[in-house]
């Protein structure tokens, strides 16, 4: 199972290189990454998807904590959780495709960012499956370029609803 | 306030400290801080002739006295050269502080002499690192660095400090306390699961307390002793726990693991409850690990969370200082003597049983006409005083060293465990001899490893540090040997020292002592003599070719399957 992983951790030189180390060093895997700033421009906030059973997330868990520059981690698997990721993709648009091309984007609720007369780039955010589902569809009318970022996560604030149900 | 210079600052702050003694060498990028501490007749430097011998002698004497060891080197190479030392150090959790020159700011990047991006080399090896690039900086870095070297799991900490740094001006006051949100290792343990382990101990019929390094650096040697004494568990521990409890004590089981004793791996084997404490499951400990301790039960305690459930799924986890979690473990027990006496009448027959173990098949030798290398180690025991310091190269004299020499005393034994250093002994000697100059220092070494680090006799004579260095000199590399002989069908490769100096004649050179001793008879005369000569002395004990370290369980074997003999 995929697990998305945020860690906080201090807005300093050298600290992504301390946990995609660890990683390496330790044999774990990341397969998505990003990283940015939070308000406070003192802290940067990474989400780090990886996979594994559970001795090695708990491991991955644990050897991050353990890193002096984090500050927290947080695994959002455990969580009821809002996540995103976002795709550009420049597809091939030639007479006989372009109404099809606009068609899937209007869909998947996907932004046309450019245009020319040979082809469109649409811009999608959503959770993986959505992005999957999205790139399935548009790969048999030809991806000329494609680009994606890491996954975001934020926790859902379901508290009180929650208490209303029960 | 007066502007001072980073180097002075630098020298103000490990002061402030209570630095005494720094190891190191110098050289171009740190040419101010070395200026200035011609101006700090208070601190002892003790030039090494090597880097590496600088970081394991800081080593040495961390774990020999318990305080934070220093080092400071230049850049590029000199940073290079403490590379194993740390690795070392940080496999065995030793709280030393590195210090290493860097090229001027401006130029880090630029391929400048003598750069080596030596926070990047050393991050995985490190418990952390900082590069110094404002020297306002100076004072909260270097107050971290040994604030993060001797908490939680100790550790190794380096320090880089460009040129410029440390020749700009700066109105330095040193911080008096240390504020990081991100770092707060857990000392107490959970109160609820210490009575849940005292729970599953006193239930136990066969229990077995499995005792690590840990244990020697929060200095809980009296509580485990405590603990064991008043419900009666026999104990085992680690290469690294060795001294933990007294060796040879009625409830000592030895050194469990691959050349752990036979009472040690049979009853880790048996137990029903494995007590670890500040041990981390090794796999020269656990040999084939799904079946390591089979029918047990397995209560953790450590101070490190990453250690638990690591390499064994642990029943009872608890994180915490040893010596902490052990004595609220004995009050939780205060008022517990009927269940005590339970435990005790139940585990008679377990100890009558690990008894048995031990008589049945105890460590042994024989020993013949030429010297036998364990033979050595029990003459060194008996004639040297109770509180000798002894080291060890890493091999066959260290495990013999293990087995032989009764560690009755934490803090008496430094040997490279974790990361398995040659080269270690001597310098790592040489450091525990400056911590503490009156007292008898050993390093227990193989004619191979003592030629890692051979140079640092010149630093012994130098500051008159008088190290015993005991060669078991068999003409090979004894460890290895031993596994072409077993497992290779007795092809040596490459493990034949044919072309070792004359080691008397070399530290006679270096202008220190030299003796050898072929003959068994003159054994004791010449420990005797090395230990009354005033200075570092080498005795050559020109030892057994081929005698092997026994028992051994073979690699990915389970730990019962013990070859004796």
């Amino acid at each position: 199972m995929k697990h998305a992983i945020s860690v906080l951790v201090e807005n300093q030189p050298g600290v992504l290189s301390r946990v995609v180390g660890l990683f390496s060093g330790r044999g774990f895997n990341i397969e998505s990454l990003s990283v940015a700033p939070t308000l406070d421009p003192s802290k940067s906030k990474m989400v780090i998807t990886t996979s594994g059973n559970k001795q090695v997330l708990e491991q991955i868990k644990k050897q991050l904590n353990k890193l002096i520059s984090v500050i927290k981690v947080v695994d959002y698997s455990e969580k009821s959780h809002v996540e995103r990721e976002m795709i550009l993709v420049k597809v091939k648009a030639r007479e006989e495709s372009r109404a099809e091309v606009l068609r899937i984007a209007d869909i998947f609720r996907a932004r046309v960012v450019d245009v020319s007369p040979t082809s469109y780039t649409l811009a999608l955010t959503g959770d993986t499956g959505k992005l999957q589902g999205f790139i399935e569809i548009l790969y048999p009318i030809g991806i000329l370029d494609f680009i994606r970022t890491g996954t975001i996560v934020m926790e859902r604030e379901m508290h009180g609803r929650r208490k209303l149900v029960s | 306030m007066k502007k001072i210079t980073g180097a002075h600052a630098f020298i103000e702050a490990i002061r402030c400290e209570g630095v005494k003694h720094v190891f190191g060498y110098p050289g171009g990028a740190v040419l101010d801080i070395f200026d200035a501490i011609l101006d700090a007749p208070d601190l002892q430097f003790i030039l090494s002739r090597h880097e590496q011998g600088a970081v394991h002698a800081a080593d040495g004497y961390a774990r020999a006295s318990g305080n934070v060891g220093v080092c400071l080197v230049t850049s590029g190479p000199g940073a290079t050269n403490t590379v194993t030392g740390i690795a070392t150090a940080y496999m065995d959790s030793i709280p030393i502080v590195i210090f290493t020159g860097q090229v001027s700011t401006h130029l880090i990047g630029n391929d400048a002499f003598q750069e080596a991006d030596i926070v990047g080399i050393t991050r995985p090896c490190t418990k952390h690192n900082y590069l110094v690039k404002d020297v306002n900086d100076l004072g909260r870095v270097i107050k971290e660095a040994f604030y993060i070297a001797r908490t939680g799991r100790c550790g190794p900490v380096l320090v880089d400090l460009p040129k410029d740094v440390m020749n700009s001006l700066v109105n330095f006051k040193y911080p008096e306390s240390v504020s990081m949100e991100s770092y707060c290792p857990t000392y107490r343990g959970h109160l609820g699961q210490i009575k849940r382990i005292v729970g599953m101990v006193l239930k136990s019929k066969r229990p077995v307390i499995y005792a690590g390094g840990g244990v020697i650096h929060s200095n809980a040697s009296d509580e485990l002793f405590a603990l064991a004494e008043k419900i009666r568990v026999p104990v085992t521990t680690t290469l690294m726990g060795l001294g933990a409890f007294p060796s040879g004590h009625e409830l000592s089981l030895g050194m469990l693991g691959m050349h752990g004793t036979y009472a040690a791996n049979m009853a880790v084997t048996e137990t029903d409850c494995l007590i670890a404490i500040g041990a981390r499951f090794d796999d020269r400990v656990t040999g084939k690990i799904d079946e390591f301790a089979p029918k047990a039960k397995i209560v953790h305690i450590d101070i490190d969370p990453t250690s638990i459930s690591k390499n064994v799924k642990v029943d009872l986890p608890v994180v915490g200082d040893c010596k902490l979690v052990l004595k609220g473990m004995l009050d939780q027990l205060e008022d517990m003597k009927q269940e005590i006496s339970e435990l005790r009448n139940n585990s008679e027959s377990w100890l009558a049983r690990t008894d048995e173990w031990k008589k049945e098949k105890p460590l042994r030798y024989t020993q013949g006409d030429t010297i036998k290398p364990q033979y050595v180690i029990e003459r060194i025991d008996e004639i040297a005083p109770d509180d000798t310091i002894v080291s060890t190269e890493v091999g066959q004299n260290q495990m013999w060293t293990a087995q032989f020499y009764r560690f009755k005393q934490p803090r008496l034994f430094l040997s490279s465990g974790g990361l398995g250093t040659m080269g270690y002994g001597f310098p790592a000697a040489i450091g525990a001899q400056v911590a503490f100059p009156d007292r008898t220092v050993v390093d227990i070494a193989g004619d191979g490893s003592i030629q890692m680090n051979i140079q640092e006799l010149a630093t012994a004579v130098q500051y008159n540090l008088p190290v015993k260095v005991m060669i078991l000199n068999n003409g090979y590399l004894g460890m290895v040997r031993q596994w072409q002989a077993l497992f290779y069908r007795h092809r040596y490769s490459h493990t034949c020292l044919s072309t070792s100096p004359d080691f008397v004649k070399l530290a006679q050179a270096y202008g220190a002592s030299g003796l050898r001793v072929e003959n068994p008879k003159d054994v004791d005369d010449a420990i005797r003599e090395a230990l009354a000569t005033k200075g570092p002395v080498f005795v050559d004990f020109v030892v057994e070719s081929e005698e092997d370290v026994c028992p051994i369980v073979p690699a990915g074997a389970p730990i019962n399957n013990m070859l004796l003999v």
